[in-house]
């Protein structure tokens, strides 16, 4: 099967580079991408497109979100489009970098479905290609061992976890993306939607974490790290993905996009591997939603890019984001692109949005406190103050940064 | 010198200084004291992949034109650097009234990011700096004894820890010190404790980013003094070993006295090295436990999405630098008055 797909692609490949050298493309293309399997693969169809009249290149970064809003400030940019999600296009949306895409989609975009196109305010600022969710990844096996069923609230995660431990199958039963910073702070967003909170008071910019729902959400990850590797502080995704993969947990809230690549047949054991399992993330506190942020993945245009070099640009990730890409790549993501197979590993993210997760929201001041969250809630987690001093903390943070940015 | 010989000489390294110091500075200074625009914001339709919802956006047009207005942004004063996430002067007079006694305004004062990033910034200068000295004469002292064979080939390992970056450096240890990296698991081994974890508990996480910046820093001084003792009178040593000098008293009495200039000179490069402490606290994912100045700086920058904090940088760069000068200015000053003396 694999060398088929493989077989596949480098004859499409081949056809692509001979019969189309430069994909009907004039102009140049300087595309910035997040760097993980499913952005490795669009990219990598962009570039097939190299040559001729088309002048491509590609720079994945882990760091792209810090890059975006430099590059598209200049003038010319330094990159004519990026991958943007619904986080990072409200940070160019913010500055005003992002060109409408309608005249282009109207030309060049017959393939795009409408769910797809992002509009605000009427207009396409980007294109969605893929869904992300974090979600729960469970060990049947050990779940099995520990005689407990499949979790689908947060009180049964934790008490599976007490059983996995009394058992003595696993000190540390759970996972979680910790790490102090933005993952912490994504961790309290997710949990906090789940126990149905608001960030901030209705129609204006200031912060509102500071209530009971807020306190349960801290208590609840403090419930959670108890059954965590005592560095949970120090861990961010890859390092979740390695202790799955190592067989060091068994339960983990973790992105879609790492559902393909913890049962690829690499990097674990194939007992591992064939007991990994996904279901949506689970609801909190007698809560109905999963405790979860939807988010999408797409690409915008920076607007101070030439006209050709835009059009040109749109070419190039219309290609990049084709039926033929998903398909030849269909496990590396939820591919929002028409004519895709569901993948078998995708079922996390579906069940996710099916059960009515938020998608995170798309505020301009989100980001500002999405930082205070991610700065002060470790210092909760490790028990040096009370979950209400957390959140005062957190509010006052964020209101000292949000008048700097002239949010209030 | 005629002035205007010493003026012809000195113009190129002045406007140098001026060009890529002062001006960055004066640049860096006058962001601190300006916010951004109050932004115009407007509510608008979104929708995408998950449905339709009425949302707040910036008006980044209307926007735009205040930009154009006024480019630096609405001026602030020194509001930024009283703030709750700078200096905090609201909050610390508020505890001071408050009473409560010295622990909880300690704790207060520990709870707000600059003076909890101030607290290990300062330590681990205080700690590192003394022990990068002292460390580094006695590797130069032990490795001048060596007998000549051995002396490059030890001069050239005990270097290693100062060649590597230190990002790579700590990114290497922080897996070395993980509970089943051959550090971590080494030392619980050693005290019996199959819960030790170095990153879990913030101590033990100073106790590895100090010994971390002793074990990255002490190379540079073992070179600076190793280079000095070649210089040390040949004369004087045996003069003392005549008058019956034990080996101590020589160290003691001529070799410290001969390389005080190099101590003045480490310890000041030492200082500035270690205030401006940065790197090991993202290699070493020591952000929960351990935040210094500098890594202020790096996550107003690099935070959040995209929300970039111009201000809040600009103004913990500007406090860092008038804490390097306070730092610097003991050893500074004495050694413009010994100038003085000689001249």
């Amino acid at each position: 099967m694999y060398m088929r797909t493989l077989i596949a692609v480098s004859a499409m490949a081949v056809i692509s580079t001979t019969a189309h050298a430069g994909c009907g493309i004039y102009g140049t293309v300087k595309l910035l991408a997040n760097d993980f399997p499913a952005t490795q693969a669009m990219s990598a169809a962009v570039t097939k497109c190299d040559g001729g009249s088309a002048d491509i290149s590609v720079n994945l970064n882990k760091d792209h979100k810090d890059l975006i809003v430099p590059a598209f400030t200049a003038n010319p940019p330094e990159f004519t489009v990026s991958h943007v999600t619904n986080s990072t296009l409200v940070s160019v949306m913010n500055d005003g970098l992002a060109m409408p895409l309608d005249d282009l989609v109207a030309a060049h975009g017959g393939s795009i479905q409408d769910m797809q196109k992002v509009t605000i305010d009427g207009k396409v600022m980007a294109i969605a290609f893929m869904a992300n969710a974090q979600h729960l990844f469970y060990r049947k096996d050990v779940l099995g061992a520990a005689g407990v069923g499949v979790p689908t609230t947060y009180e049964e995660v934790l008490s599976a976890a007490k059983a996995i431990k009394d058992k003595g199958i696993m000190e540390y039963p759970l996972g979680g993306t910790y790490k102090a910073g933005w993952n912490l702070g994504e961790e309290f967003v997710n949990m906090y939607l789940g126990h149905g909170g608001a960030f901030f008071k209705a129609g204006t910019a200031e912060a509102s974490v500071n209530n009971a729902k807020g306190v349960a959400t801290l208590n609840m990850m403090k419930a959670l790290t108890g059954y965590m590797n005592p560095d949970f502080l120090t861990h961010d995704s890859n390092a979740i993905q390695a202790e799955w993969e190592a067989g060091n947990i068994a339960m983990t809230n973790l992105w879609g996009s790492r559902a393909g690549a913890v049962t690829d047949g690499e990097g674990s054991t194939s007992e591992i591997e064939s007991n990994t399992m996904f279901a949506a993330a689970p609801s909190v506190a007698g809560g109905s939603t999963p405790s979860t942020t939807m988010w999408w993945d797409g690409f915008a245009i920076a607007k101070n890019a030439s006209a050709a070099d835009a059009e040109a640009s749109f070419i190039a990730m219309m290609k990049g984001t084709s039926s033929e890409m998903a398909a030849a790549n269909s496990n590396d993501a939820n591919w929002l692109i028409a004519g895709v197979e569901p993948r078998a590993s995708g079922v996390g993210v579906v069940a996710s949005a099916a059960g009515g997760a938020s998608p995170y929201p798309m505020l301009p001041w989100m980001g500002t406190l999405h930082g205070a969250l991610g700065a002060e809630i470790a210092d909760f987690l490790q028990g040096k103050e009370s979950a209400e001093q957390t959140l005062a903390d957190v509010e006052a943070a964020y209101t000292a940064a949000a008048k700097e940015k002239g949010f209030l | 010198m005629p002035h205007r010989t010493f003026l012809t000489f000195i113009w190129p390294s002045a406007l140098a200084m001026l060009l890529f110091i002062a001006l960055p500075v004066l640049s860096v200074g006058i962001q601190s004291l300006h916010i951004e625009h109050e932004q115009i914001v407007q509510t608008v339709k979104n929708c995408g992949p998950f449905g339709c919802k009425e949302v707040d956006i910036v008006d980044a047009e209307a926007t735009a034109l205040l930009q154009k207005e006024q480019p630096l942004g609405r001026f602030n004063g020194l509001g930024t650097y009283a703030n709750r996430n700078h200096l905090a002067v609201e909050e610390i007079s508020a505890a001071w009234q408050a009473g409560g006694g010295v622990g909880s305004f300690v704790d207060t004062l520990l709870n707000l990011p600059f003076y909890k990033a101030l607290a290990f910034t300062l330590t681990y200068t205080f700690v590192v700096t003394p022990l990068v000295l002292l460390l580094g004469f006695f590797i130069a002292l032990a490795v001048n004894r060596l007998p000549g064979l051995m002396k490059g080939p030890t001069i050239f390992v005990s270097l290693l820890p100062m060649i590597v970056t230190p990002l790579i450096g700590s990114l290497i240890l922080f897996w070395m010190i993980d509970a089943k990296g051959v550090i971590g698991g080494s030392l619980q081994l050693i005290f019996d404790n199959p819960d030790l974890s170095l990153k879990a508990s913030p101590t033990l996480t100073w106790v590895t980013l100090i010994v971390y910046g002793v074990w990255h820093s002490a190379p540079f001084a073992f070179v600076v003094f190793y280079a000095g003792l070649q210089t040390v009178p040949k004369d004087t040593l045996e003069s003392a070993m005549i008058d019956g000098a034990t080996r101590w008293q020589r160290v003691r009495h001529v070799i410290l006295p001969h390389l005080a200039p190099l101590l003045v000179f480490i310890a000041l490069i030492q200082l500035m090295d270690n205030f401006r402490v940065f790197e090991p606290i993202v290699g070493f994912n020591a952000e929960a436990n351990a935040t210094s100045l500098s890594w202020i700086i790096y996550n107003d920058l690099r935070g959040s999405d995209g929300t970039m904090l111009f201000s809040s940088a600009a103004a913990t760069s500007m406090l860092t630098i008038i804490g390097v000068c306070i730092l610097l200015a003991p050893v500074v000053m004495r050694t413009w008055r010994d100038n003085r003396q000689r001249a």
